[in-house]
């Protein structure tokens, strides 16, 4: 199985200097920049690669903000049977069906889906956020929230308790303690779950096609594979701009130490 | 130590972000039981007609059963795979340990759409195994992310068994199948249910490296994301959706059951 998978992603690399004949639509075994030239100069695929790393990197930084209070609560205010209760809710989402829950929000954001419903009960105007990029940005922050719980929550609860007291006794309030003890002891964790949220949100296509309107990477890398492009070299060279830029931030995630927190 | 406000509204936040998690997995629930066949809030009134409906489309049938036959030989050789891997880690020091390890994890630390095309263009574009996409495309594919569900429940057991207990089965003279299969095994078996279950689910509900190596097939989630996507049968998809959540929460609920102790769900 290890040899089908290793095989697959060497076909994969060498296949990204191939090219498409123009005529034949045949794969050419010429070896060529070509596709790599094409994703750096042309500014459709430019704009997309940046349209996506932006969305990972505002999905990151949503799902850090939600799940800091939460795992302190989890981690130092709940009592151990709370403590399950909640690490069984928020493990189930993450498991149950992927699609399941994409889909749940079309539902939710539908023009006259539970939200406006909702708002209009309490006398708020109506949003149209279905098919938008704040729908995307909804959607993404919500499937992968519970990546960024689980090792913020493991990182916030082998702070030990006289860390705290420590802080206090000499004087710092809860405030400061939280800025200087508790957020610096937080950070590997938060990094480790930023791994996933960022990663993730890179490689799905599946929530562009179906909450929103514009093209990610995944979803070019999709077309040229298995629509009407039918373009694999290019799609494999494109599938490059997600690992690069998953190696430049595993690279600065090692740096800060964030594995030992996984 | 914290103030009794910051208490209160931390507690509240967690209310609120639990609220958030769950109130769309109940809502599809609800959507399922729609009498009307238009998708809008609040729904028109109880009924289980659709259920009906649904459990009579042949397309939906016949995707379930593909989905059930790929997910059962994805388990059954991330079992074997799986364990095997899993009990070579933790017991035997050998060349290459670490690279092995490296590469169990790899499938599910790359996002899916390189796993996808990856397997996509390793099954169309070369002619030494001659594989053409059927079943066995869609188990290898999945099998790639079940084998480290497995590999990781059973890690983390062994790791916390002493490896005294199968020294003294093998000084008491048990030879090595002996000491797995009266040892080693009783005290994986829950670690490895967990981890068929949690593989099964998984399985079940992928959507990504099936539709890489699926071909023209469907499975139930390729099924449903072809209708969602051109917006057909919805009702039927409600129900049909209702049914794969039911299929992928009681498996992991009972496997979280079974490795309480280990607290092995973390699903990377």
């Amino acid at each position: 199985m290890l040899v089908f998978y290793l095989a697959a992603l060497a076909v994969l690399f060498v296949s990204a200097f191939w090219s498409i004949d123009s005529f034949t639509g045949k794969l050419t075994h010429v070896w060529t920049w070509a596709n790599f030239d094409t994703i750096i100069h042309e500014p459709t695929y430019r704009k997309i690669a940046f349209r996506t790393i932006w969305m990972a990197v505002a999905v990151t930084i949503t799902d850090a903000v939600i799940a800091l209070p939460f795992a302190y609560f989890m981690a130092r205010l709940a009592s151990p049977r709370m403590r399950t209760l909640l690490f069984v809710l928020v493990l189930l989402p993450l498991w149950s069906s992927y699609l399941a829950r994409i889909y749940a929000w079309r539902l939710i954001l539908n023009p006259d889906g539970v939200l406006n419903w909702s708002l209009g009960n309490l006398g708020l105007p109506h949003q149209n956020w279905a098919f938008t990029n704040t729908a995307m940005w909804i959607v993404f922050s919500y499937i992968w929230l519970p990546f960024m719980i689980l090792p913020v929550y493991a990182a916030l609860e082998r702070i030990p308790d006289s860390y705290l007291e420590a802080s206090r006794d000499m004087g710092a309030r809860s405030w400061t303690t939280f800025r200087r003890i508790i957020l610096p002891l937080a950070l590997p964790g938060v990094v480790a779950g930023s791994i996933f949220t960022f990663s993730l949100t890179l490689g799905d296509y599946i929530t562009p096609s179906l909450v929103g309107n514009v093209d990610f990477i995944g979803n070019v890398i999709y077309r040229n594979v298995l629509g009407l492009t039918n373009n694999l070299p290019f799609a494999a060279a494109y599938a490059t701009v997600p690992l690069i830029v998953m190696g430049i931030y595993l690279a600065l995630a090692k740096r800060s130490g964030a594995f030992e927190a996984l | 130590m914290e103030t009794r406000a910051a208490r209160l509204s931390l507690g509240l936040w967690t209310l609120l972000v639990i609220l958030f998690l769950w109130i769309p997995l109940v809502l599809i629930c609800v959507y399922a039981f729609n009498s009307s066949n238009i998708q809008s809030w609040p729904i028109a009134g109880f009924s289980t007609k659709w259920f009906h409906t649904a459990w009579h489309n042949e397309e939906a049938r016949t995707a379930l059963v593909l989905s059930l036959k790929a997910a059962g030989f994805a388990t059954a050789i991330a079992l074997v795979l799986g364990t095997a891997a899993a009990t070579a880690v933790s017991r035997f020091r050998f060349f290459g340990r670490d690279a092995i390890t490296f590469l169990l994890v790899l499938p599910i630390a790359l996002p899916g759409v390189v796993t996808g095309i990856a397997l996509n263009s390793f099954f169309n574009n070369n002619p030494v195994h001659g594989l053409t996409p059927s079943l066995w495309t869609i188990v290898i594919g999945h099998s790639t992310f079940c084998i480290v569900v497995v590999y990781n429940n059973v890690v983390a057991r062994l790791r916390r068994t002493q490896t005294s207990l199968t020294e003294a089965s093998m000084d008491l003279g048990a030879d090595g199948w002996q000491t797995f299969r009266f040892v080693t095994f009783p005290v994986i078996s829950t670690a490895l249910v967990a981890g068929a279950l949690l593989a099964f689910a998984l399985s079940f509900d992928e959507v990504i490296v099936t539709t890489f190596t699926a071909g023209a097939q469907n499975t139930l989630p390729i099924w449903i994301l072809g209708n969602l996507r051109l917006g057909q049968q919805l009702p039927q998809v409600n129900v049909v959706v209702f049914f794969v959540i039911v299929m992928t929460v009681l498996p992991v609920t009972i496997a979280q059951r079974l490795t309480r102790d280990t607290g092995i769900l973390r699903r990377r």
